[in-house]
């Protein structure tokens, strides 16, 4: 019993880490023996829809879980509302299944208060674009240390399919049945406008790419935003085809790595180029007098303005051109470090708090019998 | 400062303690003894007013009478100059005995500007003296709040004692060695009065010398002007024949129990409650907040405290502040949230979500005027019933409300109690005007505090059929009916919790009607029995036929109309609530003691509908709703009439 709470409220743990701190995930302690997916696995039945592209995520992240190493009980999930949110129930880890579009908030508040921990979001579009689009923003803007995997099916799943604030214009659904008339929020360009530090999107379908994410987010220091293009076969089936049928997917999707230049298409016969005119991207065909100005990817470049330009290259209504991996990926202050280190700093300063001098203060009166 | 009363001998040689200057007495000035006086400030928003009023007051505290005040500001930071809406004001009461309230009537108005002497007017008694700036009472001035002629020619102030002053000019004279402008030496004129003032009431004055020095430490030219500035106010009350009159007011020493006492806020106490709750508690402080009137000061106040690992949060907006307190919560922190009405509302999801969650966390609400924005620096008690019942489906959750300023302190540790032992939100009800309003406290010893250390979860706590040892989240203690907190990095307590409603025992999601039903009502039944003491009625005779019954910020006005009655040869008996949910076990037998039972409130008769209901009892409401606490003479009346029938 007080060890727990001497563990937790110092900070330290039984099992700190001691290889230097080069990560922050080097503050939370390391598991004792190897784990295996199974480890992560709860015992509570998985009750997606069957198909649903939730469950093939769910077997990534549990399957990527052992490759981080760390004490299962040093790991939050915390999630919003709607399907994907029902995610912590489905991890053998400590979990939060909290209320429409709060997660942000709740693991801000706890990633803030507990470094030793490993905090997870796991939220939609609709919880996290438009409930939670205040808390989301905030939390990139903070740069709290927080991974969020934001399931982005273009629809509201769980309410039985209403457009979603990333539904192409004009959507016929149940609420719009003359289609939808807002114009959608792309998710990675809304987050590099909102001071993200780690912005990237891959999809549930390739495990692969969607692990090889998973680690880059898991090895960031501050929030990683990692939208996840997932089907919701139910109410809005194949909406990503476009980037998962093998032939279509060689014309529409762009695979991101950093310092490789950027081609794709058959034998990467298509490349990305700055318009010197506006300073814009476009797709050109690879040529031997172009090829040094095809763009090299820098995820790691102070500014967001060339991530931002990739965001915007992908059409709308045909996904065509959609860069998939990591667009950003920078060093900036991490909010609880900061909140942390101002509160060593105000020890050092001022000395650890008395209470009796606080209570006391500066002007007091003495009544003698 | 540290001055000593001790004992009232003493007292009466050294009205001035401190080795401070005081009033001279020679000159022919009559130095006149007074048992209490009530002094009201009052000018435009950017006067100076609510300083003024703080400093007069800690001279008052360290001098050691009792005291209490009442700051009296616009929502507006600068309202439009010399108008009646930007008049702010600062009254205090203070006296050689123990008082109650901010007082009534001001024996004395000090008036700034034409629209601050209108404005008040009306609250102040014939006889009463009146100090006025006449520099300000220019034509056009007078013209802007409406009067057509000068009040203080025309014979409207006739039975006032007035005493016109030209404090702006004064104060520029006393300042021209200093190389400023006639309009930045007239900023000083709050501090000459302060001075002037101050001689009259032999108030002590290093504290406000030292004060000065000390905010404006990097300004040590504006310091020296305001310090030149207060002593001109003093030397000009010693030396100019107007005022021929000082008084003294005995400190209170009979009033007050042994102890070392300092003067504050409530915001204050309430901030000091809950860093000593973290200590005693033993867990880390952590506050989510959104800025808003008038619980703000908790937050500064508290973010200046990291060194007691009080983590504060400034969050985007008020769901995210109880958002971010619910997840530290989660991970073991006391976790807190401030706010008023209107933010208790955007938050209400994230209290049903703590409700479900069973964990610990507090809602500080400090009551102002409502509905919506409403009066944000006016006081009320009209958040009863929200805190109560403002949430969807049934949600129970503890209310604890302080009485007096310095009670914050002591009505935060007993939420943070409520909280950490039964694993709850539990709102904290404060006010506007216990929020401004200070006055003494007896500094507890640190030793004496309660000891709120919780028990976390440590390791299963349930055997299966099977004979395996689980963790189950939702296993309760059968005595108190709270469920295990087992945080993040307790080894093999992983569980998953959520606002879906939960199976009994496992926490797993259920959908079962019998379960629901099960946990609607071991909720409420968690919250019905929470060990709460039994309330205390002064009842000094047992015959009173009338009971006047309270809860928070109205302990002071109805303490002091029953003392009044009292005082006049009537029976009344008081009970004042700091529990309103649960109720004190004992209330349904003491309200059925009483024939006649009296519920004043600052609402439309929020606690009076909550005891009819629950107790079937004829209650009488008396409800005053204006942003301002009842005045002690008005309740009184009210309490009359009641025992007249």
């Amino acid at each position: 019993m007080a060890d727990t709470t001497t563990t937790h409220s110092s900070g330290q743990t039984r099992r700190e880490a001691q290889t230097p701190a080069r990560t922050l995930l080097s503050l939370v302690p390391k598991a004792e023996a190897k784990q295996s997916m199974k480890d992560f696995k709860s015992d509570q039945e998985v009750r997606w829809c069957p198909g649903c592209g939730d469950y093939a995520i769910l077997a990534a992240v549990q399957g990527f879980m052992p490759e981080l190493g760390l004490a299962r009980e040093n790991i939050v999930f915390v999630s919003g509302i709607g399907c994907s949110s029902r995610f912590p129930y489905y991890m053998n880890t400590y979990g939060m299944h909290s209320i429409h579009g709060r997660a942000p908030a709740i693991a801000t508040g706890l990633a803030s208060s507990r470094r030793d921990l490993s905090v997870w979001v796991v939220t939609g579009d609709g919880d996290a674009l438009s409930i939670g689009g205040n808390h989301l923003i905030h939390a990139l803007r903070r740069n709290v240390n927080l991974k969020i995997l934001l399931f982005n099916n273009r629809i509201y799943g769980l309410t039985k399919g209403q457009y979603s604030p990333t539904s192409e214009v004009g959507k016929v659904t149940k609420s719009t049945p003359m289609g939808s008339l807002d114009a959608p929020f792309n998710p990675v360009s809304l987050a590099l406008g909102a001071e993200a530090s780690f912005v990237a999107r891959t999809v549930d379908s390739d495990r692969k790419h969607l692990t090889d994410v998973l680690r880059q987010a898991a090895a960031h220091d501050g929030t990683a935003l990692v939208e996840i293009y997932q089907n919701c076969n139910i109410f809005n089936d194949g909406a990503f085809e476009a980037l998962k049928d093998k032939q279509q997917a060689e014309e529409a999707v762009i695979r991101l790595e950093h310092g490789q230049p950027i081609t794709f298409g058959v034998d990467q016969a298509k490349g990305v180029v700055r318009d010197p005119a506006t300073g814009d991207l476009r797709v050109v065909d690879v040529t031997d007098a172009n090829r040094a100005q095809i763009l090299v990817h820098d995820a790691r470049s102070a500014s967001p303005t060339t991530a931002f330009a990739l965001s915007r290259l992908a059409d709308p209504d045909t996904l065509h051109h959609t860069p998939i991996g990591v667009f950003r990926s920078a060093e900036r202050p991490v909010y609880d470090t900061q909140m942390a280190d101002q509160l060593d700093t105000a020890t050092e300063q001022n000395g650890k708090g008395d209470l009796g001098a606080l209570l006391t203060g500066n002007d007091t009166w003495t009544v003698v019998g | 400062m540290t001055s000593q009363v001790s004992s009232h001998a003493e007292q009466a040689d050294s009205a001035v303690v401190g080795g401070q200057r005081k009033p001279s007495g020679d000159g022919g000035k009559e130095v006149r003894r007074l048992d209490r006086v009530i002094i009201r400030f009052a000018g435009d928003s950017g006067d100076g007013m609510q300083l003024t009023g703080d400093r007069f007051t800690s001279e008052t505290a360290s001098f050691g009478n009792d005291l209490s005040t009442l700051p009296n500001f616009p929502a507006e930071i600068r309202a439009p100059a010399g108008t009646l809406p930007g008049v702010s004001s600062f009254q205090l009461h203070f006296a050689d005995h123990d008082i109650l309230t901010p007082g009534d009537a001001p024996n004395v108005l000090v008036a700034m500007n034409p629209a601050a002497l209108k404005a008040n007017i009306a609250d102040v008694p014939r006889g009463a003296e009146i100090i006025v700036n006449t520099d300000e009472f220019t034509k056009r001035a007078m013209q802007k709040v409406g009067y057509a002629s000068s009040p203080l020619e025309d014979g409207s102030l006739d039975g006032f004692h007035v005493h016109p002053v030209p404090l702006t000019t004064l104060t520029v004279e006393a300042l021209k060695e200093f190389e400023l402008s006639r309009k930045d030496a007239g900023r000083s004129k709050n501090m000459f009065a302060l001075g002037l003032l101050s001689w009259m009431y032999h108030r002590p004055t290093e504290g406000t010398e030292s004060f000065l020095k000390s905010k404006f430490a990097k300004k040590p030219d504006i310091a020296a002007a305001n310090i030149t500035a207060f002593r001109a106010g003093w030397n000009f009350g010693e030396t100019t024949e107007d005022f021929a009159v000082s008084y003294e007011v005995a400190p209170a020493a009979q009033a007050f129990p042994t102890g070392t006492y300092r003067n504050i806020s409530g915001n204050l106490a309430l901030s000091y409650g809950l860093v000593a709750a973290s200590r005693q508690a033993d867990l880390p402080l952590y506050l989510g907040s959104y800025p808003i009137t008038p619980a703000s000061d908790i937050l500064h106040e508290l973010s200046k405290h990291k060194n007691f690992g009080v983590r504060t949060f400034q969050a985007e907006d008020e769901i995210a502040g109880i958002g971010a307190a619910l997840g530290a919560a989660f991970g073991g922190s006391l976790a807190v949230t401030t706010t008023s009405g209107p933010g208790v509302a955007l938050k209400s999801e994230t209290i049903g979500l703590a409700v479900s969650l069973e964990l610990p966390l507090l809602v500080v609400d400090i009551q102002r005027g409502g509905p919506s924005t409403g009066l944000p620096t006016k006081t009320e008690q009209a958040d009863l019933l929200q805190a109560m019942y403002g949430r969807n489906g049934e949600a129970p959750v503890p209310i604890v409300a302080p009485r007096t300023p310095a009670d914050c302190f002591d009505a935060a540790l007993e939420a943070a109690r409520i909280a950490l032992t039964y694993r709850t939100p539990v709102f904290l009800l404060s006010d506007g005007y216990l929020a401004n309003g200070s006055e003494p406290w007896r500094i507890p010893e640190v030793d004496e505090l309660p000891d709120l250390r919780p028990q976390f979860a440590h390791g299963p706590n349930h055997t299966l059929d099977d004979g395996t040892e689980v963790f189950w989240p939702y296993k309760r203690d059968p005595r108190t009916l709270a469920r295990p907190w087992a945080v993040p990095g307790t080894p093999g307590l992983e569980h998953r919790i959520g606002g879906i409603e939960k199976q009994d025992g496992t926490g797993n999601i259920s959908y079962d009607p019998a379960n629901h039903d099960l946990m609607v009502r071991t909720r409420q039944a968690k919250v019905d029995g929470i060990d709460v003491p039994d309330l205390e009625v002064d009842d000094e005779s047992g015959a009173a036929e009338l009971l006047v019954l309270g809860w928070g910020s109205t302990y002071g006005p109805i303490t002091a109309a029953v003392r009044r009655l009292r005082n006049a040869g009537q029976q009344v008996a008081q009970a004042h609530l700091r529990h309103l949910n649960p109720l004190p076990g004992n209330l349904g037998e003491v309200l059925k003691r009483y024939p006649h039972v009296v519920v004043p409130e600052m609402n439309l008769g929020q606690l009076a509908t909550l005891i009819r209901a629950k107790y079937l009892v004829d209650a009488r409401s008396y409800t005053q709703v204006n942003g301002m606490p009842f005045k002690a003479e008005q309740l009184a009346t009210v309490l009359k009439e009641a025992l007249d029938g």
